[in-house]
């Protein structure tokens, strides 16, 4: 067990990997049959039009979601046998940041920033930090990273939705996890932005040699900065490239005939930026009013 | 066709259902008007209108003697000692059963959606033993503790913490649960406990809204505690017994005043402490 217990170098593998969300008659398959290997230190994006199952894969790698059928196996682990203690204890070594991170709006942002250390502190810290944060300084060299050391001491519900998504990152950053799961991360901030924020994300990545999974809809973004691009479609791995590989007919095919009209006029990360989150369930009935 | 022939070939769905739950309500509470025979117009007979006039009329002048303000201010102070220690008392153990109960903050159902079976067995008891709590009145379980332990503050502060543990731990656990639980769902994903993730995303969610219950129920802890002194767990209700005892509606009319008094500052505290947090 000693092994599972350190999960230091991550390599991840999935082989034949089915997932299924929703119970019942709901019941769909988002992820299907899907095989990939990751080595340790590796940075990849993943790329694919909006409900391609990319939000669903991240959550499948974080051991959130358990697959239907199919091994995801975590450093020769197959986390869905550990015991559930060592499964949380896996978890604490693979951190995922949602598209936009769910905040308190009454929780002040170094809070919501140390909050990626939890894992890392005892109950008893956690609770002493939330009267007085110790790690207050770790909070602030985080944010500085992302331009948003002022708002070290603000409420969360004072922040904009691009602010709120550097929380997130800025969280990523105290964590201390050899394994990071991006789901959209820069989907709110601008061009400019966006990409000295994904430089940040990766220089922090080699650094630590994680293992880093972005799934991005600007395509030109994952084009210039990861060297391997997987094309997710209708749940299945359309592609797997190095990204030099990866041309215009390439995508067209990834995204449809209407992906070459659209590169010319807008840019396919206005397209669709926003990718509903996959645990919402459909309403069955509800009383209206 | 016209707009208007076109709304008529599809009428307003919820329509029928609310008409019949409108008929369905109203005969519901003409049953319960006939069963407990509810009869207001028995107030203005001759003799009731007697009996309620001369009472009232002995209210005034209020009692304000030296003697009995201090009596008063001694059964006040008792009154509010002994809501405050069974609602911090009955706070103490609400939040962790809350915690317990709560779906939210589920590991195990991170996953597959489902909680395990023994979490949810353990879920279960202990929202069995909040409901055991509080569905027995807090003046039983004062005539109990004055029985088991005799005459005094403990026993009505032990009433009101067992009654109130139960109710506040439900009210809590409906304030986790109707909170975005993805705030949690996150830090628990990142490996976080329960506890922790209860600090850093449940807590910070609900916090105005179980300030402000636990404010109201600290009045309501008040007006309880009133009545268990008349069972005889001290305070203003043991006076206040008395006094009616006595037929000194003047004294009565004095300990109202009063009643009203805390409550109303009690409503004072709950706006500041909510403005304060928000």
């Amino acid at each position: 067990m000693a092994a599972a217990c350190t999960f230091q170098h991550m390599t991840i593998s999935l082989t034949n990997l089915t997932v299924r969300l929703g119970r019942g008659d709901d019941t769909r398959t988002v992820l299907d049959n899907i095989s990939l290997s990751l080595a340790a230190g590796e940075q990849v994006a993943i790329i694919g039009p909006s409900g391609a199952g990319k939000t669903t894969l991240l959550h499948t790698l974080a051991c959130a979601i358990k697959p239907a059928s199919g091994t995801l196996s975590v450093h020769d682990v197959t986390p869905w046998t550990l015991s559930k203690s060592v499964l949380h204890q896996l978890r604490s070594r693979i951190f995922l940041a949602p598209q936009t991170p769910p905040l308190p709006p009454r929780q002040r942002v170094v809070n919501a920033v140390l909050a990626g250390r939890l894992a890392n502190i005892s109950i008893v810290e956690s609770l002493l930090s939330l009267y007085k944060p110790k790690n207050a300084a770790l909070a602030f060299e985080a944010l500085a990273r992302f331009r948003l050391e002022d708002k070290l001491w603000l409420r969360c519900d004072r922040l904009s939705g691009g602010e709120r998504q550097r929380v997130g990152l800025a969280r990523m950053m105290v964590s201390t996890a050899p394994f990071i799961l991006l789901d959209e991360p820069v989907s709110a901030l601008d061009p400019a932005l966006g990409l000295s924020a994904l430089k940040t994300i990766q220089d922090e990545a080699s650094a630590r040699n994680a293992t880093l999974v972005v799934s991005l809809h600007d395509v030109q973004l994952a084009r210039a900065r990861f060297a391997r691009l997987i094309g997710l479609k209708a749940g299945h791995v359309h592609f797997d490239l190095p990204a030099t590989a990866v041309d215009e007919a390439t995508l067209a095919d990834l995204y449809g005939a209407e992906f070459e009209e659209a590169a010319g006029i807008v840019k396919p990360s206005l397209s669709g930026a926003v990718d509903l989150p996959a645990e919402i369930p459909t309403p069955v009935s509800t009383r209206c009013f | 066709m016209t707009p208007k022939s076109r709304l008529s070939s599809m009428p307003d769905p919820a329509w029928h259902e609310r008409l019949i739950s409108t008929w369905l309500l109203a005969l519901a509470i003409l049953g319960c008007m006939v069963v407990t025979e509810f009869k207001p117009w028995t107030l203005l007979d001759e003799s009731s209108l007697r009996a309620t006039r001369q009472f009232l009329a002995s209210f005034f002048p209020p009692a304000h003697d030296a003697e009995f303000l201090k009596l008063m201010l001694v059964s006040t102070w008792q009154t509010i000692a002994v809501a405050t220690a069974g609602v911090t008392l009955a706070l103490l153990f609400a939040v962790p059963l809350a915690l317990i109960a709560t779906r939210t903050l589920s590991i195990s159902r991170i996953g597959h959606g489902h909680v395990a079976r023994l979490p949810k067995l353990m879920r279960n008891m202990v929202r069995g033993l909040l409901i055991v709590l509080r569905s027995i009145p807090e003046l039983v379980w004062g005539l109990l503790f004055v029985r088991a332990i005799g005459l005094g503050d403990t026993a009505g502060v032990l009433a009101i913490a067992l009654t109130y543990c139960g109710m506040m731990g439900k009210v809590f656990l409906e304030i986790m649960e109707s909170q975005d639980a993805r705030t949690a769902d996150t830090l628990l994903i990142n490996g976080a406990s329960r506890s922790q993730a209860f600090l850093y995303a449940t807590l910070p969610s609900c916090l105005p809204e179980m300030v402000s219950y636990t404010v109201f129920r600290w009045e309501c802890a008040i007006r309880s505690s009133v009545i268990l002194g008349f069972v005889g767990a001290g305070g203003l209700g043991q006076q206040m017994d008395l006094s009616m005892r006595m037929l000194a509606g003047g004294q009565v009319a004095t300990m109202l005043a009063a009643f009203v008094a805390l409550v109303w500052i009690a409503d004072v505290i709950s706006k500041q402490l909510r403005a304060w947090l928000d």
